[in-house]
């Protein structure tokens, strides 16, 4: 199959291992990837802001982009879902909308991609660590994905993956959100690094790198030795 | 009030909240206690979402045929001999019952929980009518002693423990200090018994008022409802225009449904419907009933075809309880009558949506609300849609630029590039400490260092190109 990745900006520029690890996996698997490189933003900024025409700008580039792409992966559950639930919603009631309804049909996250599109559970990975999984608001409530990235990790040797308890609760990220109020966000923050300290876990992963640079950034701040692994750094190790 | 102050009160006062970790703590205890028996209440049903797809369709079915089933039910209620006040305002509302006891000659009032009251100023309104009023529910009770709104539309005093009740009953009540929950509850019992007795008017709220029977019902654990309904010579309830249910059978579902969302309960300690006044031969009951069902700008919102589920609400509290920002900020802050999810959905509709849009904006939009909430109202969705409504309607210069260079960029891609190597190359650059640019984000956290070797740049050397 054509896998045609949509890398999030700030993947690209913050995180781009995470892009890396994406191709390798499915190199792996022996499938050919593509990456379009007139893609930009998907708009969600503008979008939760309220600034639904300046959204539909960026949108209407990525429709552009990948509209002869056999299917999309997004490197992010968040910006997956703005793809795939949102744009619909966006481009309601206008000419646009099919197009928007294409694309959303064949936009994927990660590891809804590999476990119910490619029927994939054991990618050959290897980690001898212990982990937690945070489960993104985005990938977990508008897409519903909380088995799939379980799956994937079950099958990879040497890895031990401990539950905690505040899996499901948001870690506070909620993109400008987190500026506009940072106290409310930290404190978030504050409480999903708690649960995932209390496991004991080396690493804490995820299939949001925007969920990661917040509990990163605040693990660091409060100087916890655990360290933040997207999903698909995860799956490329061996 | 002005707007920006509106907004700076909840910023100061959820800034302040998130700091405390003592009420953080205690609010998060409360809170994973009801988890664990709703957790196990909702096992219960035979399948806990088809009973929630079945509470929101019959909602679905009576708020979109308010205008039928307002009518069954006002015809019903009037026939068992109650008297029905249409108020389109708070004020309508309020007139309406301070006129009715001073025509009546009511000296006291007894009321028990009404957040509908709440909504319109009730007590005040009777209070510089020279009518004391006592809340007969305990959490309300203990609000009021301190001066205080309700905290949670459901635990009005969840924010206190027994010491500072307690101390608080000291204080006012001149009680010997305790510990003991149960010897609490005995202070505040004997001073309402004697409010029971005395008061010549009982006003209640309603949780459903049945079309098909023209019955009221109210659900409630301390058994207060029902002395406040029962005793005093006159019965003033009041209700939103939402409250109605089309059959007497709904009940069945709806009970259980707010007991178990709202408290983790099975079933709520008191589950009582009211039909009218005292009938001839019958040995209590109120001699007047009169209910009053309140507009206040409720048609508007029913009027919002987009929005309009979120009139389905049976004031449960499940979003409050689920919902990471209010565990933080806690009920106060929002500085509304309804708090949490559902409060900063219908409070830009109720009190005006550029003075209230803060609170749609103050939310990560992580949806525990809507994956929570019994009758399935798209909660988290219309933050989002609340959101875009008030851009609509004003929008701040600085973001209208920002988003338009945003929209610019994003639609060439050579452009955007160009703007990521650029926003890389200020990230490392910028200043740090008090002048760094980015201290909304980093004053508080660690902020990542740009890569190295971006994932076009991989890409591109991958390919063999520059």
């Amino acid at each position: 199959m054509k896998i045609a990745l949509f890398i999030p900006c700030f993947v690209d520029l913050f995180y781009p291992q995470v892009g890396v690890s994406m191709v390798k996996i499915f190199e792996r698997l022996g499938h050919e990837v593509e990456y379009p490189e007139g893609q930009t933003c998907c708009g969600q900024p503008a979008f939760n802001a309220g600034y639904w025409d300046e959204a539909r700008g960026a949108a209407e580039n990525a429709l552009q982009v990948f509209r002869d792409a056999e299917v999309v992966v997004s490197a992010s559950g968040s910006c997956g879902a703005m793809m795939k639930v949102f744009y619909p919603e966006l481009f309601a009631k206008t000419p646009r909308l099919p197009e928007a309804e294409a694309l959303a049909a064949k936009t994927f996250e990660f590891s809804d991609f590999l476990v119910n599109r490619l029927g994939v559970h054991d990618v050959g990975a290897r980690f001898d660590h212990t982990v937690t999984f945070h489960d993104g608001c985005h990938g977990l409530r508008e897409l519903g994905i909380k088995k799939e990235p379980r799956l994937l990790l079950a099958q990879v040797k040497g890895l031990q993956l401990k539950e905690m308890g505040e899996a499901e609760t948001c870690c506070g990220f909620g993109g400008l959100f987190a500026v506009k109020f940072p106290q409310i966000s930290t404190a978030m923050g504050e409480v999903k690094c708690a649960s995932i300290a209390e496991t004991g876990v080396e690493f804490v992963v995820s299939n949001d790198s925007s969920c990661l640079m917040q509990i990163q950034g605040i693990l660091d701040r409060e100087q916890r030795p655990v360290r933040s692994l997207h999903l698909a750094e995860v799956l490329a190790q061996s | 009030m002005a707007r920006a102050t509106i907004s700076a009160q909840f910023r100061t006062a959820a800034s302040k909240l998130t700091a405390d970790l003592k009420h953080r703590g205690w609010i998060s205890k409360s809170l994973r206690g009801y988890e664990t028996s709703r957790r196990g209440n909702q096992a219960k049903y035979g399948d806990w979402n088809s009973a929630r797809e079945a509470a929101g369709s019959i909602k679905y079915e009576a708020v979109n045929h308010l205008d039928r089933y307002l009518e069954e039910f006002a015809r019903n209620f009037e026939a068992n001999g109650g008297k029905i006040f249409w108020a389109s305002t708070g004020e309508e509302a309020r007139d309406y019952v301070v006129k009715l006891a001073r025509d009546r000659g009511v000296r006291s009032v007894i009321k028990s929980k009404s957040m509908t009251a709440e909504e319109i100023h009730l007590n005040p309104a009777l209070e510089e009518a020279g009518l004391p009023v006592v809340e007969s529910d305990l959490g309300e009770y203990i609000v009021q002693l301190r001066g205080e709104a309700p905290y949670h539309l459901v635990f009005p005093a969840m924010h206190l423990d027994r010491h500072e009740i307690s101390t608080l009953f000291e204080e006012k009540l001149g009680s010997a200090p305790t510990d003991d929950p149960e010897r609490l509850t005995m202070i505040a019992r004997e001073v309402m018994r004697d409010k029971y007795l005395t008061a010549d008017m009982g006003i209640t709220g309603a949780n459903f008022a049945v079309a098909e029977t023209g019955m009221i019902s109210i659900t409630e654990n301390e058994g207060n409802a029902r002395l406040t309904a029962a005793l005093p010579k006159i019965h003033v309830a009041l209700m939103g225009i939402e409250k109605i249910i089309p059959r007497l059978e709904d009940l069945a579902l709806f009970l259980p449904m707010l007991a178990t969302a709202g408290a983790g309960q099975p079933m709520t300690c008191y589950n009582s419907l009211y039909t009218g006044p005292r009938k001839a031969g019958e040995v209590d009951g109120p001699e007047e009933f009169h209910l009053v069902i309140l507009d206040n700008k409720r048609t508007q919102l029913l009027a919002d075809a987009e929005q309009r589920d979120a009139l389905h609400c049976i004031r449960c509290g499940a979003c409050l309880n689920v919902c990471p920002i209010f565990r933080n900020v806690g009920g106060h802050s929002y500085g509304t009558t309804y708090q949490g999810p559902i409060g900063s959905v219908i409070t830009p509709h109720l009190r005006g949506l550029q003075n209230w849009k803060h609170l749609s904006a103050a939310s990560s939009l992580c949806g525990a609300c809507t994956e929570t909430c019994p009758v399935k109202i798209d909660i988290h969705h219309h933050l989002l849609h609340n959101r875009r409504n008030a851009a609509q309607g004003k929008q701040t210069w600085y973001e209208k630029i920002g988003f338009r260079l945003f929209a610019w960029a994003a639609r060439s891609p050579g452009l955007f590039r160009f703007g990521g190597r650029f926003a890389g190359l200020a990230l490392k650059l910028r200043p740090r400490g008090p002048l760094d640019p980015l201290q909304a984000w980093t004053s508080t956290r660690g902020f990542p260092t740009p890569a190295p070797r971006s994932f076009n740049a991989y890409w591109r050397s991958r390919k063999g190109g520059p």
